[in-house]
């Protein structure tokens, strides 16, 4: 499978389970607000170029806005994220990487811990923009600090579940083809 | 010259990141103010064959509820007709002088449509429902939205040719005109984004006696709403000693997790009352034109 098809494909599933699922949970708190969807920018192959990467960030986020009725904010933050992604790759890249050849960032390639603060700054980046953003519009610094704290906690929560019930074994690109 | 170009080009990604960014933020802040978001028309036609497809597998879980609902209305419409009734006194005879007639001796003020809820979210501090009916059907910006028991859900903020997106009253910027069924006194209801099982009405006067559990109504004062529609019931009385005015939490009579079908109400007379208020107002308060 081209890596085309397989990040289509995971851009129309992630999309659907953030409006279909996640969006529709009953509410657990109001300060609680999960998501996944921007799992789909920080699992793009290495080989994207930084600006690619921008702009299929910004579509991922502007389709997700235009099925949410808020044109803008996720572009937003998706953006920011895809900025601030090959910057991390590099610091977070193993030192020894004579035998590196992974697709794209997953707990294998770059191990668990690594992994880990990749995910969690970026996730910390993307939730604290837009609840940056909302609390610029309306409430209190207060809700804020609470909001994004526990919006990361729950999203980082889902990230992991996710990556252990989906183990990504793509592990080596080949020479032909990919 | 060359610099120039050398810097651009050396910096090319991370002005790609601002413009993107400028752009993204453009598109957010046109939206909050005007409800009009660049290219929401065409995304809204797209997105709404999507949620139509998901809606249909949905619609079937929920039928059996769905369906008794609607033999309630059903029933209590059938105690409105005027074959449930009995003339006993052919001297006396209604008349109607509030109103110009027209050739069946009523004016018709409004008009009910029904529509299919195909996406809602309840989540986030603005939340929007989308209808399957849209500018086609004759719906626009505006009408009232009432659920299938006839309780308030929202109003109709934006329109393609098939779709509508309808401003939830669990959104921060809703302000409907209420009052209480009891005493007819009326209120703003709004909603703080706290919980989306209570709603806020303010500016009800404390000379009002109000007690917890006293239905709330849309109000005969409201332009898009029909009056005397349930709204909610109150459900806890805050008293600020600061103010003169009530703060009631209200619960609401609609229950947004579950609307399959609402009503679009249209207030045929909406665009005079509108342009006749907004005419007053520049009359009276433009100090240009009238000179006191």
């Amino acid at each position: 499978m081209s890596e085309l098809i397989r990040n289509s494909i995971r851009f129309i599933l992630f999309l659907l389970f953030e409006v279909y699922v996640l969006n529709r949970v009953p509410h657990l708190h109001r300060f609680i607000s999960p998501s996944l969807y921007f799992l789909f920018i920080l699992w793009l192959p290495f080989v994207v170029s930084p600006r690619w990467l921008l702009l299929i960030a910004f579509v991922t986020g502007l389709t997700l806005d235009y099925f949410t009725q808020s044109p803008g904010l996720h572009a937003s933050a998706c953006v920011l994220i895809a900025f601030v992604r090959p910057f991390l790759i590099t610091v977070l890249m193993p030192r020894d990487n004579s035998d590196f050849n992974y697709r794209e960032p997953s707990p294998q390639s770059l191990l668990w811990a690594p992994y880990f603060i990749y995910v969690l700054i970026l996730t910390l980046l993307h939730h604290g923009w837009l609840v940056l953003l909302e609390w610029m519009s309306f409430g209190s610094f207060g809700d804020f600090l609470i909001k994004l704290i526990a919006s990361t906690a729950i999203s980082l929560l889902l990230i992991i579940t996710v990556e252990l019930l989906f183990p990504r074994n793509m592990r080596y690109r080949t020479n032909v083809g990919g | 010259m060359r610099n120039v170009i050398l810097f651009i080009r050396r910096y090319f990604t991370f002005f790609t990141f601002l413009f993107l960014q400028v752009l993204s933020l453009w598109f957010l802040y046109s939206f909050n103010k005007f409800h009009q978001a660049q290219f929401l028309q065409t995304a809204n036609e797209l997105t709404g064959k999507v949620n139509g497809r998901y809606k249909k597998v949905e619609n079937f879980f929920a039928l059996g509820d769905e369906n008794r609902r609607v033999h309630t209305l059903n029933d209590s419409l059938y105690n409105l007709l005027s074959r449930q009734y009995i003339e006993t006194d052919t001297t006396r005879r209604l008349v109607r002088d509030t109103v110009p007639s027209d050739t069946l001796n009523k004016y018709r003020r409004y008009y009910f449509r029904p529509a299919a809820v195909i996406y809602n979210a309840t989540s986030g501090e603005k939340n929007y429902i989308q209808l399957d009916r849209g500018a086609a059907h004759g719906i626009t910006e505006n009408m009232a939205v009432l659920n299938s028991d006839g309780a308030a859900v929202g109003v109709v903020v934006n329109v393609s040719p098939h779709f509508a997106q309808v401003m939830s009253l669990l959104h921060v910027r809703q302000k409907v005109n209420v009052a209480l069924k009891k005493t007819g006194d009326f209120g703003t209801l709004e909603w703080d984004g706290v919980d989306p099982g209570l709603l806020l009405l303010k500016g009800l006067p404390k000379s009002v006696s109000v007690k917890v559990g006293d239905s709330v109504v849309t109000s005969r004062y409201s332009f898009n709403f029909p009056p005397g529609y349930p709204v909610g019931t109150v459900a806890e009385i805050v008293s600020d000693p600061g103010t003169n005015f009530f703060l009631l939490k209200v619960k609401p009579a609609a229950r947004f997790y579950n609307l399959q079908y609402v009503f679009v109400v249209e207030n045929l007379q909406y665009s005079e009352q509108a342009q006749l208020d907004e005419q007053t107002r520049k009359r009276i308060e433009d100090p240009k034109r009238n000179p006191r």
